[in-house]
Formats: structure tokens, C-alpha cells, sequence
């Protein structure tokens, strides 16, 4: 298995994860170890924006491993980044118990204040650690199972699938608003007190989730560079180029573009289920069509079919949403879309693709 | 037991398709043998491109029998399973994976196991490699082993396509104008690979090019309005007044 993951590494891949083990030990330590007095220290509130960034990355991880090497473009990634969010986010409400502001000991508030009676069945079991883990993988997973074998088998693709995906995530969006699918509606869920019996809050706590999300960006970057660099990954990359070819030459197309949806949405699940506890609430406004277009511009920036583009265009462009949006809001949302057109017409292989064919070596993409 | 049927490699039997009222196939008919050489001549909108679609499994008849082997019905199954008993196609305009290397293309062509899981945890065997060499030198493109695929010339990659095939290693070949584009040199050694292959495998070869259906020297068949309008050797059917009218030209 160890060696499945690390077969054919190259220098990108060896420097990314390295830098992930880096910052995985340097950022808690100065967090923690350095006095707040140094120059050297970093504030918690930077520990948990940037645990949030890495999140992302994860996701565009996730996405670039669809749309990079099996071209299918998913505008609804977001979902299942939120439904991993909320299943982390129910583990987390249950930990609250009777601390919550109607002091109920298994009824979350929201449910008090609904005047509900007993505990939906939706709900069981979420209060064990391991059952919400499992659920945060599983139930994208399930979803993308369904959905992908109904939409690969009926042969949707291009354009079409991107526009079912963005119906599916809305579909979502206004389903998770309603009060009584029992996810807190549209207020979802937050004011979040422990995991895994630990303070949320806690600066210990801020620095081991941030640890925790460079740990799983680099193990989800090494399961879909082991995906993408083996004979599977080339049957990925000639679905991509050319899909009625590779069914004339035998392989069931379907199959393969089911296995790498539902390997993807477990991932950004999972990207859901660091995010939620980093930023203390989830609600439906993560399942809104817009994120997951956002997670494709990050993409497309860093470099679309490179996976270590993918992570670093979502760092750098949430780094530029966080900036700007700060110094000046109205104009993000122009800020981002000149910056989809800019990439697309001036660096069509994103960042990461531009530095490969600019220092001689081939971007990742283009080999097999 | 009709002989026919139980001696061909490819049964087609009072087959229609018809595209929005638009009959591209009517009862066509029409017998391949085992390890034959066929060319199969005729105007724009014939029928010819229809009944490789149809073969292959990316269209499905209106009506008629599609045998493959003597006795596996072809009309009820899709694209990978057709592939997978042992029919390769060359398209028209070649498709090659144009991100992947020459010899990474013949290794995906190549024979063997084609399950996603079989895919994600093999391994490349020496065998393979050597199958793709050998294939690199029957389609003489040894030395851009390595090349992008979508760097190659078009005569190259068709070229390549034809390998692609060989590599599946097919018992029935169906090849949609091979020599379009290629010079005059690249179709006389493209019309000599075709007639070495066969034997081996049955090859059909759709062509519009009468001096490269000639340099075939097998059986011909003229498609017209999606059915047989005449059948026999190329001298024979030259002859025939209606492939002239429709076809060949005063």
C-alpha cells in the first residue's frame, strides 16, 4: 500500500509533501511554543484561517483529480464538501449536551426551539467519534455513487453533467434551508463546544486541526497521484481526450469514471469535516451553486490536471478572497471572475502549468 | 443451420436505421467471412459509416439480425462488450489519445484485462512491452516511441491508429477510410499492411480511393441508399452500370 503511494514521485510531488510536513510541525510550534511577545509567533486566529485554506486545498485536490484527468467537470463539489461538513458538524452538536442554552441533554438547541420531542433518527449514533468519521466518508460517497452511475450510464457528460451537478448541489441547498430535514435550517449548525472531548476553542486544539488538515492534504494528494500515475489514471487521461475511443477499445467508460467520482467526493468530504470544527459552523450557504464554481476558478488557477496546482490555487486565491474582501468587499466577486477570464486566456494551464513548461519539464498533465 | 451464418466472422441481415425518417441503412445484408479481406465502396450517405456504428455497438438497429462469430447477437450489447469479444475500429478521422505517448497509447490498445480494478493495481509485464514493440515496428513508428501522440503528422497517426488495432489484436477489423490524407507512398505500404493482416483477422476496410481498393485485390462491396447495390471483385463491380451511375461516374 506504502508503495502504491509513493511509486513514480517525482520532484513537484517529493517538495509538496514535504512542505505539508513542514508547515504541519512549524505552524503549531511558533502557534504554541513562541511567546505571543516574539515576532516569531503566530496568532490562533492565522491557525485557523489557514487550517481553512488547506481544507480547500483538499478540495481542489478532489476536483482537479475529476476534472484535470477524467475531464469531468463537477460544479457541485461543494456538496459533498458540505454533507462531510455536516456530518462532523452533528458529531459536534451532540458534544455539546446539556451546555447548550436550553440545557437539553440530547437535544441539540435548534431542535428545543422547533418544540421537537425525541431525537430524528438522522441523528442516531452521531454522538460516537467514529460513527460521524465514518458517515463524513460515506455519505458523499454514497451520493456520488448514485448520482454518477445514474449520469455516466445514461452517458451525460460536457456540459450537460456540470449543469446536473450545479442542480444537485442547489437541490441540496434548498433542502438543508428547511427547517425539517432536522439539520437546523437555514441558521445549520454551530456554536460547537468540544471534540473528541477536548475544547474546540483551544489553541492546542486550533493547532492540531490545522496539523490534522496538512496530514490529510498530503495523504489525499498521494491517493490521487497513485490514482492518476498508474495504467488506471491512463485510462482516465484517454476518457478525457477522447471517451468514445477508449469504449470502442473495450473498457467500460462508466465504470471507471464511477470509481474516480466516488474516490473524489470521499475526499472532499473529508475537506468538509476538517473545514466545519476550523470555522465553527455550517449551515446551507456551503452548499450554494457559487462555492463550488469558486473551487473550479481555484483550479484553474493553480493548474488544472497538476493536483499540486489545484491545492495551491485554492490557497492563493483564498488568500487574495480573505485580503481583499477585507480591504474591499464590493469588489471581490468582479476580482474573482477577471481572474477565471485572465487565467483562461493568459495562462490556460494555470500557475503551476506555466512554471513546468517555463523551466522545460512537461506539466503533469501532459504526462502519463 | 443457414452456412452463411455459420461460416462468417460478421452476419448483417435485412438491417435498418433510420435517423429521423432518414433511412441510412434499408435490409441491408451482407456476409463477411472468416479472416477476408472486404472493401466496401459507395457514395456519401450510403450506409457505410451507419453499419460500422451499428457493428460496434454505437447504434442500435431499427430492426434486422447483427451475428458476430457465428453466433454472438451484437444488437443487444454496448461498445465495451463488442470490444471485448474481439472487433476494433478505426474511425474516419483519427483519434489517438493525443495527451499520452505513442507507446502509451498501444499499451492501453493492447490486449488484456480492461476492469477499472484490474487497471489500478497491475502492472506492466515485460510481455506487453514487447508486444508494443513489436507492433512499433509493423506500423514504423519506433523511433517516436516516445513522442506525444497528438505531435504526430495525420499520416502518422493513422499509422498509429492502425497499430492501435493490431495491438487488440481483433478478429474482426473495421477500418473507415485508412489512407485518407496520406500520400501516395504511405497508401500503397497501408494497402500492403491491410492485405498481410488479413488471413489472421477479417478486415473490412471502407475506402473511397479506387486505385487503393484496387491495390487491395479482395472482394468488393458498393453500398447505396443503405443496401448492397453490387458485390463481387473490383473488376466486376467497376463494370456494373448502376455503380457507375451512382458512384464511379461516366
Amino acid at each position: 500500500m506504502i508503495a502504491f503511494l509513493f511509486r513514480r514521485f517525482d520532484k513537484t510531488a517529493t517538495g509538496f509533501i514535504t512542505a505539508l510536513a513542514l508547515i504541519a510541525v512549524l505552524v503549531p510550534v511558533f502557534n504554541l511554543m513562541v511567546p505571543e511577545t516574539s515576532a516569531f509567533h503566530i496568532p490562533n486566529y492565522l491557525v485557523a484561517l489557514w487550517g481553512k485554506y488547506l481544507s480547500y486545498a483538499l478540495l481542489a485536490v478532489a476536483l482537479d483529480l475529476v476534472w484535470g484527468y477524467c475531464g469531468i467537470l463537477s460544479l457541485g463539489h461543494g456538496a459533498f464538501f458540505a454533507l462531510g461538513g455536516y456530518a462532523m458538524g452533528m458529531y459536534l452538536m451532540r458534544q455539546i449536551g446539556a451546555r447548550g442554552v436550553y440545557a437539553d441533554p440530547v437535544l441539540p438547541d435548534f431542535m428545543v426551539f422547533l418544540n421537537w420531542k425525541e431525537l430524528p433518527y438522522t441523528w442516531y449514533f452521531f454522538d460516537h467519534f467514529a460513527y460521524a468519521a465514518l458517515m463524513v466518508v460515506l455519505v458523499p460517497s454514497l451520493l456520488a455513487l448514485v448520482f454518477g452511475w445514474f449520469a455516466f450510464r445514461s452517458r451525460v457528460t460536457g456540459v450537460y453533467l456540470s449543469i446536473i451537478t450545479q442542480s444537485l448541489t442547489y437541490a441540496l441547498l434548498l433542502a438543508f434551508f428547511r427547517n425539517d430535514m432536522g439539520f437546523g435550517g437555514n441558521n445549520g449548525l454551530t456554536d460547537f463546544k468540544d471534540i473528541v472531548g477536548v475544547s474546540i476553542q483551544s489553541p492546542s486544539t486550533r493547532a492540531a486541526l490545522f496539523a490534522l488538515s496538512a496530514v490529510f492534504l498530503a495523504l489525499g494528494f498521494l491517493v490521487a497521484r497513485a490514482l492518476v500515475t498508474s495504467r488506471f489514471g491512463q485510462v482516465l487521461a484517454a476518457i478525457r481526450d477522447a471517451e468514445s475511443r477508449t469504449r470502442f477499445l473495450g473498457y467500460r467508460v462508466e465504470h471507471y469514471k464511477l470509481l474516480v467520482f466516488v474516490v473524489s467526493a470521499a475526499m472532499a468530504g473529508i475537506a468538509g469535516a476538517l473545514y466545519v470544527p476550523q470555522v465553527g459552523i455550517i449551515n446551507p450557504s456551503e452548499f450554494a451553486p457559487a462555492n463550488s464554481i469558486e473551487a473550479v476558478i481555484w483550479v484553474a488557477v493553480g493548474g488544472r490536471g497538476t493536483l499540486v496546482g489545484a491545492a495551491i490555487g485554492a490557497v492563493l486565491v483564498n488568500f487574495a478572497k480573505t485580503w481583499l474582501t477585507g480591504t474591499l468587499p464590493e469588489f471581490w466577486l468582479y476580482g474573482l471572475g477577471a481572474l477565471f477570464i485572465l487565467v483562461t486566456l493568459f495562462l490556460p494551464k494555470g500557475i503551476v502549468g506555466a512554471l513546468a513548461a517555463r523551466f522545460g519539464r512537461r506539466g503533469e498533465g501532459d504526462t502519463a | 443451420m443457414n452456412p452463411d451464418l455459420t461460416d462468417s466472422i460478421l452476419y448483417l441481415d435485412a438491417v435498418s436505421v433510420s435517423f429521423d425518417g432518414f433511412r441510412a441503412l434499408n435490409e441491408l445484408s451482407l456476409v463477411v467471412g472468416r479472416g477476408e479481406l472486404r472493401a466496401i465502396i459507395g457514395p456519401n450517405g450510403a450506409g457505410k459509416t451507419t453499419m460500422m456504428d451499428v457493428v460496434t455497438g454505437k447504434t442500435r438497429p431499427d430492426k434486422g439480425t447483427v451475428v458476430f462469430d457465428g453466433s454472438t447477437d451484437l444488437t443487444a450489447m454496448d461498445e465495451a462488450a463488442i470490444a471485448a469479444l474481439g472487433i476494433g475500429r478505426k474511425f474516419q478521422k483519427p483519434t489517438v489519445f493525443d495527451g499520452q505517448t505513442v507507446e502509451d497509447n498501444l499499451l492501453l490498445a493492447l490486449e488484456g484485462p480492461r476492469s477499472a480494478f484490474s487497471s489500478l493495481f497491475g502492472w506492466r509485464s515485460r510481455v506487453a512491452v514487447d508486444q508494443v514493440l513489436d507492433v512499433l515496428a509493423i506500423v514504423r513508428l519506433g523511433d517516436l516511441r516516445a513522442k506525444r501522440a497528438g505531435s504526430l503528422s495525420h499520416g502518422q497517426k493513422q499509422w498509429l491508429e492502425i497499430g492501435m488495432l493490431l495491438a487488440q489484436n481483433p478478429k474482426l477489423l473495421l477500418v473507415d477510410e485508412p489512407v485518407a490524407g496520406m500520400t501516395d507512398a504511405e497508401t500503397e505500404e497501408t494497402a500492403r499492411l491491410l492485405t498481410s493482416i488479413a488471413g489472421d483477422h477479417a478486415v473490412v476496410v471502407v475506402e473511397h480511393d479506387m486505385s487503393f481498393v484496387r491495390a487491395l485485390n479482395c472482394k468488393v462491396t458498393c453500398l447505396h441508399e443503405g443496401s448492397v447495390l453490387a458485390e463481387g471483385s473490383i473488376d466486376l463491380v467497376s463494370a456494373n452500370d448502376r455503380v457507375i451511375d451512382v458512384y464511379l461516374g461516366r
